[in-house]
Order: C-alpha cells, then structure tokens, then sequence
C-alpha cells in the first residue's frame, strides 16, 4: 500500500538491521549481567557477618581431663575435648571398623591429617556437626558404653552414625566422612584460638 | 485454532508448539505486539508510559532486596538502613537504586500526565483509561508517603507526624481516625509496622493490579497521539489503520531507547548525586527519629511539595487540607471539564495554550514555594499561584472550546 | 539530529553541567574567606575522601580529641583500617582503645549518663553528622567559638549559639573574642537595638597557627565526610564505568532504532 505506514525495504538493510539487533542485544545482555551482580552479591555475608566469624578465643585453663566444651564459631558448635591418656590410646586399633582411617576424604587442616587429627594428642578440635545431615553428635567417651568393643568416641542420636576418639566416622554409619577438624592455634598454653592459624583468619 | 498450531508446530518446532497448546503465547504476541497497531507519530512525550513501568519494576527489584536486610522497628529501622548502606555488600547501591527511583517515578508521572494535558488523552472513550491512571497516581503518593516513613529518620518521624494529623481536620471523627491510623497516641512502633507492611505489600500487589487495569483500557481504545485523532478512523483494507504501526518492532525498539536514555539520567543520580542537593534524600533525615526535636523546616519529599503549598496558603487548616484535597480529586473530573472539539493542544485555541502553561508554571512554583518556610512572600505567592492552579481546572468547560482550529484527516508525521 | 536526540542530549548535557558546575563553583567560592571571620556564615570548606593522607590525619584528630565523648557507632575499626590503609597493628597501637577489637564498632567510653550530667545533653553519635548537617556546618562550628564569661563552658559559638560542648581544641586555636556592633533598625515604627556579629580578635594563642588549625579542621571534616559515607569513594568510581557503558549501549540501540525506522512514512 502506497499510503500504508510502513513499506518493507530491500534485502540489503536486512543484514545491517541483523547485527544492530544483535549488538544491541548482546550489549543489553552483558549489561543485564553485570546488573545483577550488586543484587547477587549483597546475599554473601555482609560485614557483620564476617565480623562476627572471626576467630574465637577458648580458655583451656578451666577444662579438665576427659571433659568437653563447646563453644561456638561461625554459628557452629566446636567441640573442644581434653582427652586422658587412656582415651588417646583408644584411638588406635580399630582401622579396620572405620570408613576413612586415614582422613582422605574429610576436611581438616594439615597439621590435624594424623592419627590423632589434632596439633597436640591431647587436645582434640572438631566441628561438632555430624557428617550425615546436621545432628549434633554426643558424646560417649566411655569404653564399652555403647556396645561392648565401642572405644569411646562419639554417637549421633538423629540415624546413629559413629565416630571414634579422633571424630572418624565408623562403618555401619549413614554418614561416610570423618568430623571436620577446623582450622585452629595457640596463641598461648591456656589458649586456644578457633578460626584462625598463627597471625590471620581463617 | 487447530491450523494456527498446525503452522507453528512446524515453524518452531515441538516445545513452542507444545507451549502453544497450553497457553496462548503465540497469540499474545501477535494481539499485543506485532499486531497491535500504534499511531506512527509518537514524539518524547510518549516515552513515559514505557519508562513508568521500568521505574515500578525497579522499585519492586530494589525493594524486595531491601526488604531482605531492614530491620522494622522503631529501635532498629534507622540502624538496619545504616547497616544496608555499609555493611551489606552492595547495599548502598540497592538503597540508592530505590530512593532516587521514588523520585524518578515521581518525575515520570508527571510527565506522563502532562502528556494526556497536552493532547487530550483522557477524552472520550478514554476517561477510565484516566481514571485508572489517576488511581495509580493516588497509590503511588500513599506508597512513597509510607515509604519514606521507614527509614525511621527525624523527617520520617515528623512528615508521618504533620500528615497524619491533616487527618484530623475531618469533622467528627477526625480525632478517631488519626488515632486509628497511628495505632497509638504520637506516631509510633504501631505506626512504622504498619506502614511497612502496606508499603511492602499491600500497596504493592494494588498497584500491579490497577497498572494491569490501566493497560487493558489502553488496549482497548487504542493509544491516543500527538494530533489528537482517532488512527482506526481510517483503516485500509487489510483493515490495519492507515497511520498506524505494528507496536513491535518499532515501538518496542524506540522504547530501549528511551529506556537507556533514561537509565544514563538515573545512573548518574545514584552515583554521583544520589541526594540531589538534599531533595531526593533529606539531610534531617540522616538523624534518626526524635519526637522532642523538630526539624527546622518540615517540607514534604518535593513530589508532595505543590500541594503542601496549597495546604499552607489557606489560613484556616481545616480549609487548606479540604482544598489540598480538592488539589487531587479535581483530576478526576478533567475528561469532563474539557469541552474542545480538538482533543489535541495543536488544534486548541490560545486561551488553551495560556491556561495549560500557566498551570504548569503554577505546578513548579507551588512545589518550589512548599520546599520553603510559610513565611512573607512565599506565602503571598503561594495565594496567588493556588488561584492559577484551580482557575485552570474551574474555568476549561468555558474557555477550552473557544479558537478551536480544524482538525487534520492523517496524523502529522516526520521521518526520524 | 532529530528533535527528541537533540532535547534528551541538552537535558543529559544540563544535568551532567549542573552537577559539574555545581562543584566547580563551589570550590571557587572557597578562596575568599576573611581573615577575621566576619564573612562566616559564608565559609565552605572543599573536602576530598580520596586525599587518604588528609583523612588518615582526620581520623587521628578524631581519636585524640572527639572520640573521649563522642562515638561513630556504625563504623568499625577494621573498616577503617581498611578503607585508610591503616595496617591492623598500626591501628591496633596508634588508635584502638585497649580492650577494643578491631572488628567493634567505635563507641565512646564515656558513659552516656555521665555527659548528660556534664554538658546537660549526651553528646551525639558523630558518624553522620556531616551528611545531617553538612561539611560547611561542621568547618564553621569549629572556627566559631568564642570567649564568653556568661556561659558555662566559657565559650560560646556563632554557629550553635549556646553550645554545650567547650571548646576541646582551645589548646590549639587559642581563644578568640567575637567582637560585636551596634545596629539600630526601624522596623513597624519602633526602633530596634541588635548586637551583631562584626569580627573576631585573638585573645589567646593556640599550638596551632591559624594555617595549621585550619588545616587541622579540614582534615577532621574530611574524615567526618568519609565516615558518613564509607563507600562514597567506591560509588563515584563505579559510576564511571556505569556510565559510559550506558552511553555505549544508548549508542547501539539508536543506531538499531534508525535503521528500523526507515521504514516508517
């Protein structure tokens, strides 16, 4: 139609109309994603999160043998265990019972990937979140309190996984991987420091 | 029906034909979009319907995520925003993007409406388009007025404080209604959670449903233009109107446009002014609510500025809220004021054109002069441009028919 | 270029003008202070959060002199170490308050209650003050104290007349004495007396030149506008980028736009 509005164009603006379209395109999208990013990033830990993750100081003056406690870092829980001589030599012996002896699998630093998954034998250092989905395991440092063979170690109520004195995780257990043993030094004899190693945070 | 899925199902293949079967998408875009024909001589004034529902899609973007980190709460609201505003991360951008879109709505709005002043886009059939526009208006003050109460700020306090109050002048039940509304016997806790919860959702979700209203009565009668006539008066025989052109692509193309425009506006805004020299944020605010100490000069956010203007030029409060009230509502009753036989500014005669510009002059002034204490000339002023603003609306029935020039057959178009 | 590319670029032109121009006339303004102050109501001091050196003065000014009455309750220690490049022992040593860490937020060890009783009022948190009142409010409340025997302070200020706080940097200002005159007026028939503000004299001498206090003041105003706003510095260099990539997308899609409208009689 002569009077029509619009008239269609030859064929030789179509491949330029193409590109505009796709440059535009393009662009908008590019712009699109870096758009989002402010709104994606504002959901990570804002600063006061961060703050309040920082590393945690433990006084171990007060915590006898044998006993735990449990303070808390980055919202969870760590058990912080002083373990007898008895109960260190209760970790040996029962590799054969554990699925990951050797820690190949679970998350530790590298000073804790050893028999004892500590810095020091006596003192023991674990994420008490239980490996499986998210119970709180308890603890039954006892011989035999558990079954007659049981070593000592820790039992979660919620489906019934293991762990021995060193927070590996027994067969038999729904959960597959040992405690997580987080990072963690001493800043002092009487003071353990939770989330952080030597000078800076974890 | 069955043909067109046929068609489809062998132009896009099986998941859009399967799609097709279940929700009429296809259709959709045909009706809406590459079939439904705008008039060709759109000019700038028509940017801002398009750019209207950007700016809501932002503020809803940008206020879901505020609403993520605010606290509510008269002893934790004004701490959270500090909060959004250094610690979360990106959220000064998030609480910027929000605060300059309340302002940049504002701007839109009004543009918009002016446009329908200017070429009589709320005259017949369209009066309930206007309606419905003006009920957006209307939701939209009572949104950024709850809005601006959450930051819990001294003017969050006292603004809440003064309008609530004007509340009170009803007769009767005045006292009753203010205490209703406030929940408690000053402005308050009571007050704050409320508000939060009919500006976080309430307004919200009343908003999208009369935006909804307002675009099917646009679809409806079509869009009105620029020369004021009818596109669908002369159609061709395909039946498309003869000035008329399919919304997309050519709309929808100059739409990103404008939109980008107004984005590059806006982005400088919130990065580099994002106060507006104390208009868009005001500095009182930046203390947090105090009920013992007012601020030195209580104003409004400048988009309530023209009728608080008008509120203060009346001597009696009573009054002066009843008039400011009238302010609003007399929008309403435009498509029946305007008695031109041109729908369009460029066919009115020039008593139209003086009146339109003088009530757009008195707008500004009034604003400008309720940004300012209620003192000496202001006040003086204020009188006399409150008389211009309602002369404009009182007096169209007689003077807008008067000079009325011929109205062309084709729209007036320029290749651009 | 078409009408509306032509309207909408004068509009972005003018926008992008005012905002320039704005500053530009603002830090023009600055040069012609008096000496004497009797133009003070007109002082403007220019404050540049980027000037790291300026701030890092401010913020020790801050520490040694505010911080014994006056909190920034929603800055933390670390935050600024960080923003100021303020190594963690360094800030540790120099700034924190003992027993403080790094990650709290600045508080004030004075007890609330106690200033109350003191000053009659507890002296307000400081972290957004420069954005409630503004940069210039703050330069002039600092350069306008004065000897007043009636006051209980001694002192007293043009720009907050009856101010609570005494003047805690007297040791480097001095004291000065405000000088006023008599002004008669006729106002509705009556003749009015009014004691205005002419000049200022110095009646003692501070630490400080007035170079140096002045210097002193800025550095303290710098650091207050920064603390307003930590990210400001962050938000204008983004805004940067922001906008030229808009430029170049507004570019595209008008070029696209064009060639789609060719079509259209």
């Amino acid at each position: 139609m002569a009077d029509h509005a619009v008239v269609a164009d030859d064929v030789v603006d179509l491949s330029r109309r193409k590109f505009l379209t796709r440059a535009t395109i393009a662009t908008g999208a590019v712009g699109a994603a870096f758009a989002a990013v402010p709104f994606i990033e504002s959901w990570m830990p804002s600063e006061r999160a961060r703050a309040q993750g920082e590393p945690v100081q433990v006084d171990l003056s007060k915590l006898e043998a044998g006993q735990m406690i449990t303070p808390v870092w980055r919202k969870q829980p760590i058990y912080v265990v002083r373990r007898t001589p008895d109960m260190v030599q209760r970790i040996a012996g029962h590799n054969a019972d554990l699925k990951d002896p050797d820690s190949k699998d679970s998350t530790q630093p590298a000073y804790a990937k050893n028999e004892t998954r500590s810095r020091t034998a006596e003192i023991l250092v674990l994420v008490g979140i239980c490996t499986h989905l998210g119970c709180l395991p308890k603890q039954r440092f006892s011989a035999g309190e558990l079954y007659p063979s049981w070593p000592g170690g820790f039992f979660c109520p919620c489906h019934g996984s293991r762990f021995d004195l060193a927070g590996r995780v027994f067969t038999g257990s729904p959960a597959s991987i040992n405690l997580r043993v987080p990072p963690y030094s001493y800043p002092n004899e009487h003071t353990l420091l939770v989330g952080a190693e030597e000078k800076g945070p974890a | 029906m069955a043909a067109n899925s046929a068609d489809t199902a062998d132009a896009k293949g099986g998941l859009w034909a399967w799609i097709n079967k279940r929700l009429p998408v296809t259709e959709f875009i045909r009706e809406q979009l590459t079939g439904y024909y705008a008039p060709k001589n759109f000019n700038i004034w028509y940017f801002f319907g398009s750019l209207a529902l950007v700016v809501l899609v932002l503020q809803l973007v940008t206020g879901i995520f505020l609403t993520m980190f605010y606290k509510v709460g008269e002893t934790t609201s004004f701490d959270s925003v500090e909060y959004i505003m250094r610690e979360v991360n990106f959220g000064w951008l998030i609480r910027y993007l929000h605060s300059t879109g309340a302002s940049a709505f504002f701007i839109v709005v009004y543009l918009h409406m002016f446009r329908a002043f200017l070429y009589g886009s709320y005259r017949k059939p369209r009066e309930l388009l206007w309606l419905f526009g003006m009920a957006v208006y209307l939701a939209l003050m009572a949104e950024a007025f709850m809005g601006y109460v959450l930051p819990w700020g001294n003017m969050s306090f006292w603004g809440a404080q003064v309008i609530v109050n004007l509340f009170g002048t009803i007769p009767g039940i005045g006292p009753v209604l203010v205490e209703w509304i406030r929940g408690d016997y000053g402005i308050a806790d009571a007050t704050l959670n409320r508000f939060f919860a009919l500006h976080v959702v309430a307004i919200p979700l009343g908003l999208l449903l009369l935006v909804a209203l307002h675009l099917v009565a646009l679809r409806r009668t079509g869009s009105n233009n620029p020369d004021g006539i009818e596109i669908k008066d002369k159609v061709g025989p395909d039946g498309k109107p003869l000035d008329g052109i399919p919304f997309h692509p050519y709309y929808t193309v100059k739409d990103v446009v404008g939109i980008a425009v107004f984005f590059i506006l806006l982005a400088i805004i919130v990065f580099f002014v994002p106060t507006f020299g104390g208009l868009f944020l005001e500095a009182p605010n930046f203390e947090p609510a105090n009920p013992m100490s007012t601020p030195e000069h209580i104003a409004p956010v400048w988009y309530f500025t023209p009728f608080y203007a008008i509120l203060r030029a009346v001597p009696d409060q009573r009054m002066g809220a009843l008039l400011m009230f009238f302010a609003v509502v007399v929008f309403l009753f435009v498509p029946w004021l305007d008695r031109s036989p041109a729908k369009s500014i460029r066919y009115k005669g020039l008593p139209s054109k003086v009146a339109l510009t003088l009530f757009a002059v008195s707008f500004v002034v009034l604003g400008y002069l309720g940004l300012q204490p209620a003192e000496g000339l202001y006040v003086v002023l204020a009188r006399i441009f409150a008389v211009i603003y309602f002369l404009f609306f009182i007096l169209m029935p007689w003077y807008s028919p008067i000079g009325a020039k011929p109205v062309p057959e084709r729209v007036v178009y320029h290749a651009h | 270029m078409r009408t509306e590319v032509r309207r909408v670029a004068w509009a972005a032109a003018l926008l992008l003008g005012a905002v320039a121009g704005g500053s530009g006339w603002a830090a023009a303004a600055e040069e012609k202070a008096a000496a004497d102050g009797a133009d003070w109501q007109h002082w403007h001091v220019n404050t540049d959060v980027t000037d790291v050196a300026s701030v890092q003065r401010g913020a020790r000014n801050f520490v040694s002199y505010c911080l014994g009455c006056h909190s920034l309750k929603y800055e933390r220690w670390s935050r600024l170490g960080t923003d100021l490049a303020i190594p963690g022992d360094l800030l540790q040593k120099e700034l924190l308050p003992p027993g403080d860490k790094t990650s709290d937020y600045i508080l004030t060890t004075m007890p609330a209650a106690d200033s109350a009783n003191w000053f009659g009022k507890t002296p307000p948190d400081l972290t957004l003050m420069a954005r409630a009142r503004g940069k210039d409010y703050l330069y002039q409340l600092w350069k306008t104290y004065y000897v007043d025997p009636t006051r209980p302070t001694g002192v007293n200020n043009l720009r907050l007349p009856a101010i609570a706080m005494p003047h805690v940097l007297s040791e480097l200002e001095g004291l000065k004495t405000a000088v006023f005159k008599d002004v008669t007026r006729t106002e509705g028939g009556q003749t009015v007396h009014e004691q205005v503000f002419d000049h200022f004299e110095q009646a003692a001498p501070g630490r400080l030149t007035a170079a140096e206090y002045d210097g002193f003041v800025r550095d303290t105003v710098n650091f207050l506008d920064y603390v307003s706003e930590p990210t400001q510095a962050a938000r204008r260099s983004l805004g940067v980028w922001v906008v030229l990539f808009l430029l170049l997308f507004t570019w595209l899609a008008w070029m696209m736009k064009h060639e789609y409208w060719k079509d259209v009689h």
